[in-house]
Parts: structure tokens; C-alpha cells; sequence
């Protein structure tokens, strides 16, 4: 029998709130994390979208100036939520050799990759920071928490676009599982709100475009979706083995019960119409965590509020729950937060474990008319969640046709 | 033209600026990898940030004569002179 793993600390910084506590508020509550964007480069270059939603708090709240300037912003990001969530789990001793890190993104260090690209044609070779490299490398949210931990089992780097975050909880689950490590730092960083990515994803129609209107931006499932919005932050979780929480008399705030990852094969950004892999995904997360559709309660949504995109997923979501779908509080928490990319699954993660514990379900905010292809019983004032033996699942899909699923059961 | 005490004040916000450590401690007879604990990367950046600063050029294989920051201080006011 494998080995049960189960999360034991939490940490975000997000749109809607700088670290769990305040973030788990506001999603009860139900805010908006999109704002106009007060930058000159928005002007500047023409861009067709004005908004987007930035990290609440500044990582420089958490790290020092020197720390801060040797890490790029999603780096950053990756440290201040997996400080939190390392000093959520409370863990005062460890074997170091038996703690892994994985940490993913989705794009990577593109502000100081497109900084050094600037600083070369404006001040020639000289003047490009020793530091660049390693700052600008996916790898560098992995490497910078491994190295602030003192996490010596392997530090990870799963990177697949938007379910980036969500499978590195998957692979921390297996490094788990087969005995690499006892205890895994997972989660996701993204800080892609530069001019660059925002013109890339706008130029292929991914993003919404209202302008005048950017807190009503983000709404999946919404009749008048238009596309996503782009957020920042990072999430991260403590996944433990279970004997090793118990000996340790840990706080346990669920089990990390099973978790998958397919591919579609299908096309290199369009979903998959008929949802095959994601319903694939969803069958096998729920196979490895030994969970019938009966068992589940809540869905966190991919639902990115594009219109293509979150048609699927409902595919998907009944194609694996069948008629309990009907009995499922889904909330799509990118109306609030915007997609905030490699990082949105591992805040999602923790959204879903934080659901399970609290027994209450996130807010999907601005869903005026929903689409009549999508009858989801979607969340939109907080609800309470059932007592008893309760499962919840978070989907992530990202460029590229992956897709990863994480199934939480309540202890 | 800069003097030593001016180039040393630079030198201590360069080095300041890249590792937090504090202005006074940057003392001429200070080595910058034994007592200071710089790195060769932060040693590189503060290098380019001098160069900037002073207007001088210290090429990259005379970086690694600078042990102290007494012979970075001489080096750049003998190529300011």
C-alpha cells in the first residue's frame, strides 16, 4: 500500500491577499484582485489590453532588499509563499536530506531575461549582470527555496504552461510515494505582467478585453466571457508523509489523496473539445486516490473565463462525476484572482486543501448569465460544504495539452 | 579625480548596494572574499558598478589581483590618473 501523504503547511501570495489567511478571506468574501494598469510602458507600446491583477503585497514585505535583488520577481514569489508555508507546518527538526523541493513556473524569469536583453543593445555586454543566468532560469523558484529551506532531496522543476503548478504537486506526491523524500516544498511562481507576455497573449485572443471595466474581466462560465486575465503570485504547500506528520504531532489540514497527469495529443494551445484528456485526468487522479464520484463535493475550475476554454472542462467534469456532478459546488477562483499562470494550480491547491479543512467553498465572482452549455452548480455566495467524508478536486490545463488534476480528501 | 577617501566612500555604497553589508565596515585592509564574503558573481557586479561609477575600465583578469578593497582603490585612482 502506498504511502499516505498528507499537507501539513500552506502558504500564497496572490491578487487577493499577500498570504493564506487574508487570501482564504477575500475568496470567501468574493473581490476582485484585476486594476487598471497604472504603468508608462501600456501607452507605450500600443497595448491592446490596460489591466491586470497584480500581487497585493510587494514581495520586498517578506524579503530583504539584497535577497530581493539577486532573484527575479517570480523567484521572489516562490520564497514568500514557501516561507509561509514552511512556517505554517511548524516542522522544527529534519532530516534535510530527506526534504524536496518542486517548485514550477509556467513562463519563468522573463522580466530579468528581457531586462538583460534591454541592458545589452542599450549599454553593451559589460553591463549585463553576472547575476542573469541564474536569475532568469525556470529552475530559480525551485533552486532559490531549496536553497533558503536548506531542502537537500531534489529540487524540481515541472514545467507545463498553465498546469504547471498543479503538477508539481503531483510529483511531490511521488517523490513521497516512492520514498525520495518524507517531506516536499511544492507549489507555483509566476510574474509575467510585463509588455511582452501581455502583447503574446492578447495577439492569439487569450485575453479579455475590457478595458473600462477590468474588475469585471475574469468571468468564467459567464454568457460575456472574453478571456482571461493575467495575475502574479505564487502558492506553495507542505506535503509530508503521514508517519511523519504523526510522530511529530502536526496540524494536518488534509490528505493529499491522489493526483495525475495526461496529455491530449490533440493540438499545441486549443483544448480538446470533447475534454478526453482532461476527463482522463480527472478518472485518474480519482483512481489513485481510491475516491468515488460520490465522495466529491468540490471542484476548483480550471475555468479561465476564455470561451473556449471552459466548455471542456465541463465535458470532462461530467464524463468522470456522471450525475454527482449535480452535487458539486464548482468554483472557478480565476474570476477573482486572475490566471496567475505556472503558479494558478499550486494556489488553487491550496484554495481546494483550504475548502476541505474550512468546509466552506470559494466565491466564483461576476457570473451575471451563465452559459446555458455549461449547467455547473457554480459557487457564488460561500457555501458550506458537507460533514463527514469529503473529497474535492483541482483541475490545471496549460499550452501544450497538459493536463493535471489533484484529488483532497478531508482526515 | 577622485580621491582614495572618495573612491573608498563609492565603494562602500557599491558594495552596500549589491550585498547589505553596511558602509562602515567597507575598510581599506578588508579582503572582499575573506572578511567581507563576497562572491565572485557579486565581485563581478560590483566590479561593472565601479567601472560606472568612476569611469574607469578594470579588465576582467585584473579583477582577481583586487584582494583587498585598498587595491581596488588603488587600481581605480591610478586609472582615473
Amino acid at each position: 500500500m502506498a504511502r499516505k501523504v498528507v499537507i501539513t503547511g500552506l502558504g500564497a501570495t496572490t491578487p487577493i491577499g499577500g498570504d493564506v489567511p487574508t487570501m482564504w478571506k477575500n475568496a470567501l468574501k468574493g473581490v476582485s484582485g484585476a486594476h487598471t494598469l497604472e504603468d508608462d510602458w501600456v501607452a507605450k507600446y500600443e497595448l491592446p489590453v490596460h489591466f491586470a491583477a497584480r500581487a497585493s503585497n510587494p514581495a520586498t514585505e517578506v524579503l530583504s532588499r539584497v535577497e530581493a535583488k539577486r532573484m527575479d520577481p517570480s523567484t521572489q514569489f516562490a520564497v514568500v509563499a514557501s516561507r509561509e508555508a514552511w512556517a505554517d507546518a511548524g516542522i522544527t527538526e529534519i532530516d534535510h536530506d530527506r526534504l524536496a523541493v518542486a517548485f514550477a513556473t509556467g513562463i519563468g524569469g522573463v522580466w530579468t531575461l528581457l531586462d538583460a536583453w534591454d541592458t545589452l543593445r542599450e549599454k553593451g555586454p559589460r553591463r549585463v549582470l553576472p547575476m542573469t543566468v541564474p536569475m532568469l532560469m525556470p529552475n530559480g523558484p525551485a533552486a532559490a527555496v531549496s536553497l533558503d529551506l536548506g531542502a537537500r532531496a531534489g529540487a524540481h522543476t515541472p514545467v507545463s504552461a498553465c498546469a504547471s503548478g498543479t503538477e508539481a504537486v503531483h510529483m511531490g506526491l511521488d517523490l513521497i510515494r516512492s520514498g525520495k523524500a518524507d517531506v516536499v516544498v511544492c507549489g507555483g511562481a509566476e510574474a509575467a505582467i510585463h509588455p511582452m507576455p501581455i502583447a503574446a497573449f492578447a495577439s492569439m485572443q487569450a485575453l479579455s478585453r475590457r478595458n473600462d471595466d477590468p474588475e469585471h474581466a475574469s468571468r468564467p462560465y459567464d454568457i460575456d466571457r472574453d478571456g482571461f486575465v493575467m495575475g502574479e503570485g505564487a502558492g506553495a504547500l507542505v506535503l509530508e508523509a503521514e508517519e511523519h506528520a504523526l510522530a511529530r504531532g502536526a496540524r494536518i489540514y488534509a490528505e493529499l489523496a491522489g493526483t495525475s497527469v495526461t496529455a491530449d495529443a490533440y493540438h499545441i494551445t486549443a483544448p480538446d473539445p470533447e475534454g478526453l484528456g482532461a476527463t482522463r485526468a480527472l478518472k485518474a487522479a480519482m483512481f489513485d486516490g481510491r475516491i468515488q464520484p460520490e465522495d466529491v463535493v468540490h471542484v476548483n475550475a480550471h475555468a479561465t473565463s476564455t470561451p473556449v476554454g471552459d466548455k471542456p472542462e465541463y465535458a470532462a467534469l461530467k464524463a468522470a462525476l456522471g450525475k454527482q456532478l449535480d452535487s458539486v459546488a464548482v468554483s472557478a477562483t480565476k474570476s477573482q484572482m486572475g490566471h496567475l499562470l505556472g503558479a494558478s494550480g499550486a494556489v488553487e491547491a491550496v484554495l481546494t486543501v483550504m475548502a476541505i479543512y474550512d468546509r466552506k467553498a470559494p466565491v466564483t465572482i461576476n457570473l451575471e448569465n451563465q452559459d446555458p452549455e455549461i449547467p455547473l452548480d457554480v459557487v457564488t455566495t460561500a457555501r458550506e460544504l458537507p460533514s463527514g467524508s469529503i473529497a474535492a478536486l483541482s483541475n490545471s490545463f496549460g499550452f501544450g495539452g497538459h493536463n493535471a488534476v489533484i484529488a483532497v480528501r478531508s482526515i | 579625480m577622485a580621491s582614495n577617501e572618495e573612491i573608498l566612500a563609492g565603494l562602500a555604497e557599491i558594495v552596500n548596494e549589491e550585498t547589505g553589508l553596511a558602509t562602515e565596515a567597507v575598510e581599506m585592509d578588508k579582503s572582499f572574499t575573506e572578511d567581507l564574503d563576497i562572491d565572485s558573481i557579486s565581485m563581478m557586479t560590483i566590479v561593472v558598478n565601479a567601472e560606472e561609477k568612476f569611469g574607469v575600465r578594470i579588465p576582467d583578469e585584473e579583477v582577481k589581483n583586487l584582494k583587498t578593497v585598498g587595491d581596488a582603490v588603488s587600481f581605480i585612482a591610478s586609472a582615473q590618473a
